[in-house]
C-alpha cells in the first residue's frame, strides 16, 4: 500500500484522502484509507460486498452525516480544501459533489422540475429562460434531451429505468458539480441501458472527476482509467485500470479479479 | 434406470396434500366473504333503522290560522313602541283564532284541550313576526305554526292504530239532553259490536283464569296472605261475571269506556264519540265532540275507529277529532320541516332544531382543526425528521402512543381543570370544547403523520440531500408533499372522531339546554353552545315520543356532515396524489 497515494495519471489531483477512517456506532467500516483521485477521469472502486467502497464514496459528499452513529476521521480534501471540517457546510459541499445512487430515484415531479430542482434551490438561474437553458444543457449532457424534449412536463417516474438513471445524472450535473459520485449506477439496469450509461460516463469524463463504485469488473475495466480495490475496509491496491487487471501486485486483488472470491 | 416411477417423489408429496391446501384456501375465502357480508348486513340494518326513524322528522304538519292582530290587543300602550308590542296579548290572539275554528267549545277543560293543538311557545314566534313587521298590526295575518308534536305523529300514522269502516245506511242524529242517539238504516255497527263483544269475552276469560291462579296460590298459604289472594280472586271473578252479564243480556247495549277502542262517527261537520253500541248494530248513543245540532238523514258519513284505547295513549279523542276536522278544512298542511334546520334547541319537540348544535359543531371543529393539525403535523415532523433518537425522544414517543388510548372523558376532566378552572375560560363555549377535542385528536394526528412520513422512501431524501438541499428544504419540498395524502387521511380520521365525541364535552358544560344558536363569527367561540352528538344525546333522553324521531333526524344530519367531511378528504387526497 506504499504506492496507494501515488498519482497514476498525468492529471491534476482533485480528491485527496489521508488516513480516512469511518465507524458506524463504534464498528469500524473503513481503515486508514489514503488515495489521490485525479480530475477529468473515471476512477472505479471495486471489491466484494461490505468492503467499504460505498462507505468511502459517501465520505466524499458527507452523506455519512445523515446516518445515525456514523463517525468519520482523517483528512479529505477536494482541490486542497478540507471537507471534513466543521466550517464546511455539507449543503455547499454537496452542491459541488453530485451523487447518483444505485436505484434511480427521480423526484415524483416532472422531468423538467427534476433537473431544475438543484439550480432552483441554489439560485443558479435568475430567469425562466436561463433555467430552461440549464435544464436543456444538463439533459443534453446526460444524453436524454432527444428522448424527452417533447414531454418535459411528464413525471420523471414515468421514464424507463435507464432513462430515469440518466435523468438523475442530468439532475446531478445541472448544478455543475466538480465531482460526480456514482454508487453502482447500473446494477438495476439491463445491459442495453447499462451500455448507454457507460457511454455517458465516458463522455462526462471530459469535464468532471467521476468516481464510480461497481460490482462489475468488466464495467470497471471498460469505463475507468484508475481502479481501486477495497477489501475488508482497507484499500488494497490502487493504480491505472490496465495495471490492476493485467498485473495486480496484491494476491487478494488477483484472487478477486480472477473470480476466486467475492 | 428402468423402474423410474411415473411421478417423482416431490410431485406425489405435493399432490397428496393439494386437496387439503385448496380446501383451506376455500375455507379462508368463505370466512372472509362471510365477514364482509356480516359487516355490510349490520351496516344496512343500522342505516335502515336510522333512516326509517329519522325520515318522519323531516316533514311537519303545519297549522295555518288566520289571526286577528287587533291593535288594542297587540299594542296595549297604543304607541307602537317595542316595549308596548312586547306586552301584547299574542296568546290571546292565537286562542281567539283557534276558537273561531270551533265556536261550540265553551267548557274550560275543553278549551284548555283545544289550545293544546299547538304549543304556547308559538305566541313568541307570532310576537317576533309582529316586531319584525309592525305593519301587521290591525290586519288579519295568516300565521303558520307546527301542530303539537303528538298530533303531528298522529297524522303521520305513528301514534295510534286506527281504521275507517265501511258504512251503507242513512244516518240520523237525535239530541237527548247531553246524549246523542244515533241510528242507521242498515246494521252498520253490527260487525264492530261483535268484535267488541269478543274483546270483552276474552277479557272476562283472562280475569277468570287469573282468579283461578290466585285461588290456587292461596291454597298453599294461610293467614292474611291467603285472605288477600282470595279477595283478589273474588274481585276478578265478580268483574268477569259483570262483563258476562252485560254480554248475555240480549237487549243490552255495549258500553264503550276508555279501555276499549274509541269509535267516532263523523258526519256533515259534526263528530260524535260513541258511548254505547246497540247489539242489533243499527243504533248507538254518543256525545258530540264537534257540533251540537241534530241531523235528519245523511248518507255520507264516516265510521272511524281508534283501536288504541284512550287510556293507553297521550291524546284524547277530542284532540284527534279536532285535528281530523282541521285537516278536512285544509287548515293543516304537511311540508318540509324547516324548523329542524332554522331553529336551535327548544323545550317543545315540534319547534326544536339542530341549527344551534350545527353551528356549535362547526365552531368547535374550527378550533380543533386550527390547534390540532398544525401542532400534530409539526410535532410528527420534528420527531421523525430532526429529533435525535435517544431515551428522551423514546419516552415522548411512548407517551404520545399512550395518549391515544386515554378515555376521552379524561380529556374532558383535564379541560375542566385547566381551561375553565385555571385559565378561567367560559363554560359551554366552543373555544373550550375545541381545545379539549384538540387534545384528544393530537395523538391520532401525530401517529398518522409519523406513519405517513415513514412511508416516504429514504431514496427521495437522499436524492434531495445529494443535490445540495438542506434538511428543511428536503422536508418541505419533497417529504411533506409526498406524505400529505397520508397526513390528510389521519387528520380527517381524528377530526371525524372528535366531531362525534360527547363524553369530554359533558365535562365542560356543553350539555346545557341552549335555545339560541351561537353566532358564526369570532364572538361565537365564547358563546354558550352545544354540538351535534350532545344534542342527539339530549334529545334521545326526551320523554315525548317525537324526540325519538328528532334524534334520529339529528343523527342523519350528523351522518350527512360526516360523509361530507370524508368526501372532502377523499377529494383533497385525490388532488394531492394526482399532483405528485
Amino acid at each position: 500500500m506504499t504506492d496507494a497515494s501515488h498519482n497514476p495519471a498525468e492529471l491534476p489531483i482533485k480528491v485527496a484522502a489521508r488516513d480516512v477512517t469511518v465507524s458506524y456506532s463504534g464498528k469500524q467500516a473503513l481503515h486508514n484509507v489514503s488515495i489521490d483521485i485525479p480530475d477529468r477521469s473515471v476512477t472505479a472502486f471495486i471489491g466484494p460486498s461490505g468492503c467499504g467502497k460505498s462507505t468511502f464514496l459517501r465520505c466524499l459528499n458527507r452523506m455519512n452525516d445523515t446516518i445515525e452513529g456514523a463517525k468519520v476521521g482523517g483528512s479529505l480534501t477536494i482541490d486542497g480544501r478540507e471537507i471534513n471540517d466543521k466550517s464546511i457546510d455539507p449543503v455547499v459541499l454537496r452542491a459541488s459533489v453530485g451523487m447518483v445512487f444505485q436505484k434511480p430515484n427521480p423526484f415524483p415531479k416532472s422531468i423538467y422540475d427534476n433537473v431544475a430542482y438543484g439550480p432552483r434551490i441554489h439560485g443558479l438561474a435568475l430567469s425562466r429562460p436561463e433555467l430552461d437553458e440549464i435544464v436543456e444543457n444538463a439533459l443534453r449532457k446526460a444524453g436524454l434531451w432527444d428522448e424527452v424534449s417533447d414531454r418535459l412536463a411528464h413525471p420523471g417516474t414515468s421514464l424507463s429505468g435507464g432513462q430515469q438513471q440518466r435523468l438523475v445524472i442530468a439532475r446531478a450535473i445541472a448544478v455543475n458539480p466538480e465531482v460526480i459520485l456514482m454508487d453502482e449506477p447500473c446494477s438495476a439496469l439491463d445491459p442495453i441501458a447499462t451500455a448507454r450509461i457507460e457511454e455517458l460516463i465516458d463522455e462526462l469524463r471530459e469535464n468532471y472527476c467521476i468516481i464510480i463504485v461497481t460490482h462489475s469488473m468488466q464495467q470497471a475495466a471498460r469505463v475507468s482509467q484508475q481502479t481501486a480495490f477495497f477489501h475488508m475496509g482497507n484499500l488494497v491496491e490502487y493504480g491505472p485500470t490496465e495495471d490492476i487487471f493485467t498485473n495486480p501486485r496484491d494476491s487478494r486483488t488477483q484472487d478477486y479479479i480472477t473470480g476466486r472470491f467475492g | 434406470m428402468t423402474d423410474t416411477p411415473d411421478i417423482s417423489p416431490i410431485r406425489s408429496a405435493v399432490s397428496k396434500n393439494l386437496g387439503a391446501r385448496y380446501r383451506a384456501e376455500l375455507r379462508f375465502r368463505a370466512a372472509g366473504l362471510a365477514a364482509v357480508a356480516a359487516a355490510v348486513g349490520i351496516l344496512v340494518i343500522l342505516l335502515a333503522s336510522i333512516i326509517s326513524g329519522g325520515l318522519p322528522a323531516f316533514t311537519v304538519n303545519q297549522l295555518e290560522l288566520t289571526v286577528e292582530l287587533d291593535r288594542e290587543l297587540i299594542d296595549p300602550n297604543g304607541d307602537g313602541s317595542e316595549e308596548s308590542l312586547r306586552r301584547g296579548g299574542y296568546s290571546r290572539a292565537l286562542q281567539d283564532a283557534i276558537r273561531a275554528e270551533f265556536p261550540e267549545v265553551q267548557a274550560r277543560r275543553d278549551l284548555r284541550n283545544l289550545f293544546s293543538l299547538y304549543t304556547a311557545l308559538n305566541a313568541t314566534r307570532l310576537m317576533d313576526d309582529v316586531l319584525e313587521n309592525p305593519d301587521l298590526i290591525g290586519s288579519r295575518y295568516d300565521f303558520t305554526m307546527p301542530l303539537a308534536d303528538d298530533l303531528d305523529l298522529y297524522l303521520k300514522g305513528l301514534l295510534v292504530e286506527d281504521r275507517t269502516l265501511d258504512t251503507g245506511g242513512v244516518l240520523s242524529l237525535a239530541v237527548e239532553g247531553d246524549e246523542v242517539a244515533i241510528s242507521s238504516t242498515e246494521t252498520d255497527f253490527r260487525e264492530l259490536a261483535a268484535e267488541l263483544a269478543r274483546v270483552l269475552r276474552a277479557r272476562a276469560t283472562v280475569l277468570e283464569v287469573q282468579a283461578d291462579t290466585l285461588a290456587g296460590l292461596a291454597e298453599g298459604l294461610s293467614g292474611t296472605e291467603a285472605e288477600d289472594l282470595l279477595y283478589d280472586a273474588d274481585l276478578n271473578r265478580r268483574r268477569a261475571a259483570d262483563i258476562r252479564a252485560t254480554l248475555e243480556a240480549d237487549a243490552g247495549s255495549l258500553t264503550l269506556d276508555a279501555s276499549l277502542p274509541s269509535v267516532i262517527v263523523e258526519v256533515e261537520g259534526r263528530a260524535v264519540a260513541l258511548t254505547s253500541l246497540g247489539r242489533n248494530g243499527a243504533a248507538a248513543t254518543g256525545r258530540f265532540l264537534i257540533g251540537s245540532e241534530p241531523l235528519a238523514a245523511a248518507a255520507d258519513w264516516t265510521l272511524y275507529v281508534i283501536d288504541t284505547p284512550a287510556e293507553r295513549r297521550r291524546v284524547s279523542d277530542q284532540l284527534i277529532v279536532w285535528t281530523r276536522a282541521l285537516q278536512e278544512r285544509g287548515a293543516i298542511r304537511a311540508s318540509f320541516n324547516t324548523y329542524l334546520f332554522a331553529n336551535a334547541d327548544s323545550r317543545e319537540p315540534e319547534l326544536a332544531g339542530v341549527k344551534g348544535a350545527l353551528f356549535g359543531s362547526i365552531l368547535t371543529m374550527m378550533i380543533t382543526i386550527i390547534i390540532s393539525v398544525p401542532i400534530g403535523v409539526f410535532t410528527a415532523l420534528y420527531l421523525e425528521e430532526y429529533a435525535p433518537k435517544n431515551r428522551f425522544t423514546a419516552l415522548i414517543e411512548v407517551n404520545i402512543n399512550n395518549l391515544a388510548a386515554v378515555p376521552s372523558i379524561v380529556f374532558g376532566l383535564l379541560g375542566l381543570a385547566v381551561f375553565i378552572n385555571a385559565f378561567g375560560l367560559p363554560r359551554s363555549a366552543p373555544l373550550v370544547g375545541g381545545l379539549v377535542l384538540s387534545l384528544m385528536t393530537l395523538p391520532t394526528v401525530i401517529i398518522a403523520t409519523r406513519a405517513a412520513l415513514k412511508a416516504v422512501p429514504q431514496s427521495i431524501r437522499q436524492a434531495a440531500l445529494a443535490v445540495g438541499a438542506s434538511r428543511t428544504q428536503t422536508v418541505f419540498h419533497h417529504v411533506l408533499p409526498l406524505a400529505a395524502p397520508g397526513i390528510l387521511t389521519g387528520a380527517i380520521i381524528g377530526l371525524a372522531q372528535a366531531m362525534g365525541e360527547t363524553a369530554p364535552l359533558l365535562m365542560i358544560g356543553m350539555v346545557a339546554f341552549i335555545a339560541d344558536a351561537p353566532t358564526l363569527g369570532l364572538e361565537g367561540f365564547t358563546e354558550p353552545a352545544t354540538v351535534m352528538p350532545v344534542q342527539i344525546f339530549l334529545w334521545s333522553d326526551g320523554a315525548e315520543r317525537a324526540w325519538e324521531y328528532r334524534s334520529a333526524a339529528a343523527i342523519l344530519v350528523l351522518l350527512a356532515l360526516m360523509i361530507g367531511f370524508n368526501a372532502l378528504a377523499i377529494y383533497l387526497r385525490r388532488r394531492f396524489e394526482r399532483r405528485w
